[in-house]
């Protein structure tokens, strides 16, 4: 090569050119393949939604989603009402529930605003389930999750998942020996005000029989994820204790 | 071998062994120790860095004639960096349930120290196929001691394979648990992984004195 790909001139005019194509070729694929990806998201909403009021196709260790050919058809059938909660308590009913983004409400109220608070109520075998979804910080990055609760707010459901945990340790949120832990605790004390539940270590309960101990059994190796599901259960979920009382109060 | 000449062959045998990226040129320990709790964490990462590997040291390849020595390191990056972004984005739209699988990988690929490693050591002063030959080899040598840690990590930390249980219940006290064995919670740990590695570039450089540096 005789070209002198040395010079000052020669270094920047090929940074320039490369940014331009790299660019370019990124912008192209991320925006002719954006509506691909809108769906695909929207219908693992659904389908973790579903999945934490009980509609799943499980077997006895793994998870399994209800299929993406028939979520929007199951979605509509198990899922009755999609709410937005005011701080009141008070809601109103609004399809736009499903579109808030929990990241971009965190943000606002960070902020300064009002936190938009999305809940989704399924009705199962006459049973029904307030969906609520939540969402903190791991050790790497974010987590999130959709617990559902009955009217006394304890757990029917979880469903958590996270965007960079570790293999092996932290994302083993994901797992279901993890998740079912939760079915049965309780959020309130036996006096009315939220606890919440800490994913602990040493609860001396690994089988978790013991549902009025506010705890869950730790996963080892993964302590920061495991403050991170403590801290997003505790936060989240108690903003929407005011909904919840009254909501008692309209059942008694 | 009409396709692959004994120098080839070479390329791709040698860093299983005798230049093993991670247990003799020192290249991707981080994510050695990060991922391999498991060996699914393991294997999937084996998979995807063969992928970047192959495909990044041809591109690099092609290109090493043209790449301003000054700001090389920062094309390099370039280049990974968007492959591992486009891959993940066709994923995402194509084959959503692996693309999740995956997410967790794409930034530990994107600064596994074994791809820029072999793309300054090896692409830029070789053809296409030659390297792409040392990027699959570099890439199989390190899914090898990834397994082999993976397979220690999760048998002694878990009592598990790939998920399935081999050692019995450790909750219910079957199988080996009966006995009083029990996990070692420390084998989860990130400084196990190094202790393994040890282990095997022990093991590796007493069955070969050759290896040893003065």
């Amino acid at each position: 090569m005789s070209r002198n790909t040395d010079s000052n001139q020669y270094t920047i005019l090929f940074a320039i050119g490369m940014v331009v194509i790299v660019g370019s070729l990124l912008a192209f694929t991320a925006s002719s393949l954006k509506p691909n990806i809108a769906e695909n998201e929207r219908m693992e909403k659904q389908q973790n939604i579903l999945y934490a009021m009980g509609v799943n196709e499980n077997g006895p260790t793994d998870i399994v989603f209800v299929g993406t050919d028939k979520v929007a058809a199951e979605f509509s059938k198990y899922i009755s009402k999609q709410l937005i909660i005011n701080p009141d308590g008070t809601a109103e009913e609004s399809a736009r529930a499903f579109k808030i983004n929990v990241k971009k409400e965190q943000a606002k109220a960070k902020n300064g605003g009002t936190r938009a608070l999305p809940l989704f109520i399924g009705e199962r075998e006459g049973q029904s389930y307030y969906i609520i979804p939540i969402r903190g910080k791991g050790l790497w990055d974010a987590i999130w999750g959709y617990v559902a609760l009955d009217e006394d707010m304890v757990v029917q459901g979880a469903f958590f998942d996270h965007a960079a945990e570790t293999p092996g340790l932290g994302a083993n949120i994901k797992q279901r020996y993890f998740m079912d832990d939760f079915i049965g605790e309780k959020l309130l004390s036996s006096t009315g005000d939220f606890k919440g539940i800490t994913v602990a270590k040493g609860n001396n309960d690994p089988k978790n029989l013991i549902k009025d101990d506010y705890e869950v059994d730790a996963l080892a190796g993964a302590t920061i994820t495991g403050d991170g599901v403590s801290a997003m259960i505790k936060t989240d979920l108690k903003l929407y204790l005011p909904y919840f009382k009254n909501l008692k109060n309209q059942l008694n | 071998m009409g396709l692959l000449s004994k120098k080839d062959v070479k390329l791709i045998t040698d860093p299983l062994a005798d230049n093993n990226p991670i247990t003799i040129q020192v290249l991707g320990i981080c994510s050695a120790l990060a991922i391999t709790a498991e060996l699914k964490a393991s294997l999937v990462m084996g998979i995807a860095v063969l992928f970047v590997m192959g495909v990044g040291n041809v591109v690099i390849s092609l290109i090493r004639n043209i790449i301003p020595s000054k700001i090389r390191i920062i094309v390099q990056l370039i280049v990974v960096a968007s492959l591992v972004i486009i891959v993940d984005q066709v994923l995402k739209a194509f084959a959503y349930e692996l693309s999740k699988t995956l997410s967790v990988f794409v930034g530990l690929i994107i600064t596994n120290c074994i791809i820029m490693g072999r793309f300054e050591a090896f692409a830029l002063g070789n053809g296409p196929w030659r390297a792409f030959l040392d990027g699959i080899g570099n890439a199989f040598g390190y899914a090898v001691i990834l397994l082999a840690v993976g397979f220690f990590r999760e048998l002694l930390g878990s009592g598990t394979l790939f998920g399935v249980p081999v050692l019995g219940d450790p909750i219910e006290k079957t199988g080996l648990y009966a006995t009083g064995y029990e996990n070692n919670g420390f084998m989860l740990m990130p400084p196990m992984a190094l202790i393994i590695v040890g282990l095997i570039i022990w093991v590796q450089r007493s069955r070969n004195k050759a290896l040893i540096e003065d």
